[in-house]
């Protein structure tokens, strides 16, 4: 009885411990940083070279910052989606333009429109170390007091966002009505 | 057929100016022969957050370099292997490190070989005590001594008394 006992048990728990593996992808990793001050960073605007954008600039409401790139192939496929999300008005939308080129960058905003309220030129990728970014899209909830709530690596999609994304912000929101 | 098989490299031809390179600067080797010692030492510790399962020296990644271009920064600003650690585990966490921590999380992977090990020295011991057993003579019982007499006496060809 035995003899057939322990194998079974040992391949059931090897079968559960692997099924687990199998529903994770290895490329989402935890972000350290949430519930952390978000790093604070001073850099120029990609619309106005002259003109600088700081973390500070934003305290006091929610808002979200995404990582993107004219190079990145997946921030075009949220693209349109982001245009959508910051035609809502829920959440303004800040860009880092992570590791791009001036001219490739304006040129994708031209061609594709512009989510973004601001976007922040983070031409040596020193601001993304700082954020702990590893691939563009990355999406980041920052709410009031400057504090990093929620991160999202990925193109943002309609169904991340909407269970994601939205829940968090509503409830950064709520918080403010109080 | 032929005419199929071009169609893919058509296709990058046609897809070719679409395709933006991200900006990299060139990476440049410290003057300082002590600093890049210390750099391939300690990136062959670190994880590459873009490849995953290559060492921060390894990777040719974007990330990878600049990551490499910051820890140069940092030692010459003479941080300590340990603080560089610090800073970049703040960042980016403990994946970063191919020598996982000993944390709750991580002490069945440190410690699970060496229960195994246990395990398996425990079931090697039971096993061959059990042959022992089998193997080593015991001396006949009385019983047993007339039986096997009986046995051997009924042997055709062997007549005794």
């Amino acid at each position: 009885m035995l003899r057939y006992l322990i194998p079974l048990v040992i391949f059931v728990v090897l079968a559960v411990f692997l099924a687990i593996g199998l529903t994770r992808d290895p490329h989402e990793l935890k972000s350290v940083l949430i519930n952390k001050p978000a790093p604070t960073f001073r850099v120029p605007q990609l619309n106005a070279s002259d003109k600088m954008i700081s973390n500070e600039d934003m305290r006091g409401k929610v808002w979200l910052l995404n990582v993107w790139a004219s190079w990145c192939v997946a921030c075009r496929e949220e693209h349109p989606y982001l245009i959508e999300y910051a035609k809502s008005g829920v959440v303004p939308i800040y860009g880092l333009n992570y590791k791009d080129r001036r001219e490739d960058a304006l040129a994708t905003l031209d061609e594709l429109g512009d989510p973004y309220t601001v976007s922040a030129v983070d031409l040596d990728g020193r601001v993304g170390i700082d954020f702990g970014v590893y691939g563009a899209p990355e999406t980041y909830v920052i709410d009031q007091g400057g504090t990093i709530r929620f991160k999202y690596v990925g193109p943002m999609m309609p169904d991340v966002w909407k269970e994601k994304i939205l829940p968090v912000v509503q409830e950064l929101n709520r918080g403010t009505a109080k | 057929m032929t005419r199929l098989r071009l169609l893919p490299i058509l296709l990058i031809f046609l897809l070719a100016p679409v395709i933006k390179a991200q900006v990299q600067e060139e990476e440049v080797p410290s003057d300082d022969p002590v600093i890049e010692q210390r750099l391939q030492n300690l990136s062959k510790e670190l994880r590459c957050l873009q490849c995953q399962n290559q060492t921060l020296a390894d990777s040719p990644a974007g990330l990878a370099a600049d990551l490499r271009r910051e820890i140069r920064i940092q030692m010459k600003a003479g941080k300590s292997d340990k603080e560089i650690i610090a800073f970049l585990t703040q960042r980016y966490g403990d994946f970063i490190l191919y020598k996982p921590r000993v944390t709750y999380t991580t002490y069945l992977l440190w410690f699970g070989p060496f229960i195994l090990l246990l395990g398996g020295l425990y079931l090697l011991f039971h096993y061959i005590k059990q042959r022992r057993d089998l193997i080593t003579e015991k001396p006949l019982s009385a019983d047993e001594h007339r039986r096997a007499e009986e046995l051997l006496g009924s042997l055709p060809g062997k007549e005794t008394t």
